[in-house]
């Protein structure tokens, strides 16, 4: 479980996240919405320690990662899977050592055991043949699910995504959306993705967290969110044909 | 100010480098790899460069030396000089901050603002060392060699450019480059080049990997490596002469 305690963060006394509370429990899917602009990347950032907050702090299964030395840090973010709104594959390495570069990285497998892995995971990720070929060669659902098999590759306890399927194609994103949803499940993974595509929220997510301007507005679960008329929502609510009647 | 706060930052920056090095079974190969990026594709430029540079010191040198009491032979000892002093270490060092250092920002760069960089520190990697150290220990490596080729096909150029014009026949330039030869004279280009790789490589990581922003950044980051980097190897350069060859 990943607590985030009133985690506060301004640029030059711009304040872009303010005073963030939550719980993400795990084999649960929480997904934080939001209007382009109002937080998400810089929340899940702060949460990972890419973004120093001002601050409140965030615990890991009860170890602040805050407080703790960079080498401590290391061992919660070998738990840790991310995917970047970018995808951010390494575009000097294939997409087969894209996948394996976290295994070599900061795992003890053998060779053998670390393409057996890379294979496994290209194929939860639904790509065949594509191991030779660079990140500019794929296009951009691809790139994202290579994304995936890269963050789940070494088993990850945390998973975090950044808009998995913006700028895809309905049913890429359904794809993508459905293997989130499986893995999540399967491996009592506690996954926390960004998004602002409203079928996700009926779809997939188990929790949903609402941000404007950087503060939390409205947290609940799924069926309170899709019958409450919370005014804080409705705006947001008003712009997808899912919720207007 | 301004000044100050990019010192500040720089010296951090090498502390960050430093620390937290991945084990040898990392980086060794990403030495080797980086041996062969930065190193083995300038060979052909910096060969081109020295033929010609020191075909026209030789020139330069002959023609400031007209007086016929002078022996032709110095033609080829001046030459030598000035190769191994000034022309290989500091220009070709200069010459190779515009190639690999701004390939150097500009791979780095890239890397900032696409968020390969946020990847690899969420994944537990220093970034900063899993980049820069293998480039530092490759032209630490690499660029001695590259700068002893650059002497040698110097006087090769020298030696061409004085036979083809008559100016200096082969025996008097032969003689000209072994007559006094001091050995501490290659030390301290090597010294030099030494101290510059440093310098290319680190100043132009620095301003590749605090970018922000987008692609435009990225050319101004590179362009801004490739200036400080000269105007850093040219005051090193004169406090570096003033130590050794007082
Ligand atoms: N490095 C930074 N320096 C200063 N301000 C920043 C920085 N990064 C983000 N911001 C600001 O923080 C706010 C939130 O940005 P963030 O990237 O988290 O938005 P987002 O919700 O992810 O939007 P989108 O859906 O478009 O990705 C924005 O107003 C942005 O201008
Ligand atoms: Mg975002």
């Amino acid at each position: 479980m990943i607590v985030v305690d009133s985690i506060t963060k301004s640029f030059s006394g711009n304040v872009v996240l303010d005073n963030f509370s939550s719980k993400f429990e795990p084999g649960r899917i929480n997904l934080i919405i939001g209007r382009s602009g109002s937080g998400k990347t810089m929340t899940i950032k702060c949460m990972l320690g890419l973004h120093q907050v001002d601050c409140g702090s965030i615990y890991f299964d009860n170890r602040n990662f805050i407080s703790l030395s960079e080498r401590d840090r290391k061992k919660i973010r070998k738990e840790i899977g991310m995917v970047f709104q970018g995808s951010a594959l390494f575009d000097s390495m294939t997409v087969s050592e894209n996948v394996m570069f976290p295994l070599t990285m900061s795992s003890k497998m053998t060779k053998d055991k670390m393409i057996e892995r890379v294979n496994f995971c290209l194929n939860r990720v639904d790509l065949k043949n594509v191991n030779d070929l660079y990140p500019s060669e794929l296009s951009g659902g691809m790139q994202k699910r290579v994304a995936i098999a890269r963050a789940i590759a070494l088993n990850p306890k945390y998973l975090f995504c950044d808009e998995p399927n913006s700028g895809l194609d309905p049913a890429t994103a359904k794809v993508i959306d459905n293997l989130l949803k499986e893995i999540t499940y399967e491996y009592k993974i506690t996954t926390v993705i960004n998004t602002h595509d409203m079928n996700s929220v009926v779809d997939i997510g188990d929790r949903i967290i609402y941000i404007e301007e950087g503060r939390k507005k409205w947290e609940g679960d799924k069926k309170t969110f899709l019958e409450t008329d919370d005014k804080e929502l409705h705006y947001f609510k008003s712009f997808s044909k899912l919720f207007t009647k | 100010m301004y000044f100050l706060t990019a010192i500040g930052q720089y010296i951090i920056f090498l502390k960050k480098i430093f620390s937290r090095l991945e084990g040898s079974k990392i980086l060794f190969p990403k030495i080797l790899d980086e041996i062969n990026d930065l190193g083995m594709s300038s060979i052909g430029f910096v060969s081109f460069i020295s033929i010609f540079v020191g075909a026209v010191v030789t020139l330069q040198v002959a023609y400031n030396m007209e007086n016929p009491l002078l022996p032709t032979y110095l033609i080829g000892l001046a030459s030598r000089d000035s190769l191994i002093l000034e022309f290989s270490p500091t220009m070709i060092s200069l010459v190779l901050a515009g190639k690999i250092g701004s390939h150097i920002a500009s791979s780095i760069g890239t890397m900032r603002v696409t968020e390969q960089i946020d990847a690899l520190e969420v994944m537990g990697i220093n970034s900063a060392s899993f980049l820069v150290f293998p480039k530092i220990c490759a032209t630490i490596f690499i660029n001695p060699f590259l700068i002893i080729l650059s002497i040698a096909l110097g006087l090769v150029g020298g030696w061409l450019a004085g036979n083809i014009t008559g100016i200096c026949p082969t025996e008097e330039y032969l003689l000209g480059i072994k007559y006094e030869f001091i050995p501490f004279n290659m030390a301290y280009a090597i010294i030099k080049t030494i101290i510059f790789a440093f310098i290319i490589t680190t100043v132009c990581a620095f301003f590749g990997y605090n970018i922000k922003g987008g692609a435009l950044e990225v050319g101004q980051a590179s362009t801004k490596g490739v200036v400080y980097t000269s105007i850093f190897i040219i005051i090193c350069n004169y406090f570096i002469t003033h130590l050794l060859l007082n």
